[in-house]
């Protein structure tokens, strides 16, 4: 298995608010976060995907693909939007960095044929980031 | 499986020689890392837990806690030290990244909000070393 990594970057605003709560624990718990009109970061998406190379191209798959896909799937819907108002998703989903990994995955998910999505990490900047990656064992 | 990757530097001076090594053999070994009065680097460790998203918040470890854990544990007590001199478990072990390792997971793997999955300690930009317990 060979696992090959591509990294994008986009734009984005968010706010964390949970709504079950009062300002004061939104404060607590998710401190500048919480400014009512939100902020924003510049994310570096970092997807890795896993399969055999081809014998023939000696690829798993052309980058050039994957790029495409990240820019169609991911750019286009998520680069210079504020998450919270833009993505209907995030409007009742607080877009944690946690929240939006997954989000992203599950966008990717059905976009690749004959690769697996290894690992996606996404920073939110270079102190912070989130990691998801496919459950030992997993060939889907 | 999610997990928060968090970020931290401190910078700190070592010395990677063995006492009971003549100084030719920890040369050879250690190269200009055996310089008597040592050298320092500015670190970069990256601390990686894993563990349930709470479903309120969304998150899932209060970063919060765990920056203070870590720099109780980690930052505060490396950071502008001589490691050979100041940190007693180096006085008779060398501090290679490997060894650091080693002791940042200890220091942190029952403290950390979460389950730590992973460290990963870079000396230089084109020298890291990573840690998973195993």
């Amino acid at each position: 298995m060979i696992v090959i990594t591509k990294t994008v970057s986009f734009c984005a605003a968010h706010r964390y608010w949970q709504t079950a709560w009062d300002e004061a624990k939104n404060r607590a718990v998710f401190g500048p976060c919480a400014n009512p009109h939100g902020h924003g970061h510049n994310y570096r998406l970092e997807l890795s995907l896993a399969g055999e190379p081809d014998p023939e191209s000696g690829m798993i798959i052309d980058l050039k693909d994957v790029k495409a896909i990240l820019e169609q799937t991911v750019l286009d819907h998520l680069d210079h939007r504020f998450l919270n108002l833009d993505i209907p998703y995030f409007q009742t989903v607080i877009p944690t960095t946690e929240n939006l990994v997954l989000y992203i995955r599950d966008l990717l998910q059905p976009t690749f044929r004959g690769v697996r999505i290894h690992r996606i990490r996404l920073w939110e900047s270079d102190d912070l980031g989130v990691e998801w990656t496919e459950e030992p064992g997993c060939s889907a | 499986m999610l997990s928060l990757m968090r970020r931290y530097t401190f910078s700190a001076g070592h010395r990677l020689s063995r006492a009971h090594w003549e100084p030719e053999r920890n040369r050879r070994i250690y190269g200009r890392c055996a310089n008597p009065h040592g050298h320092g680097h500015n670190y970069t460790l990256h601390v990686v837990v894993t563990g349930e998203v709470d479903p309120a918040s969304g998150m899932i470890a209060d970063l919060a806690e765990l920056d203070r854990v870590v720099r109780r544990l980690v930052v505060d007590r490396l950071d502008h030290r001589f490691i050979n001199d100041e940190i007693p478990d180096f006085r008779d072990r060398v501090p290679t990244s490997e060894n650091l390792c080693r002791w940042i997971w200890s220091a942190l793997q029952l403290e950390v909000p979460g389950r730590l999955v992973r460290i990963t300690l870079k000396e230089t930009d084109t020298n890291s070393f990573e840690y998973s317990g195993l």
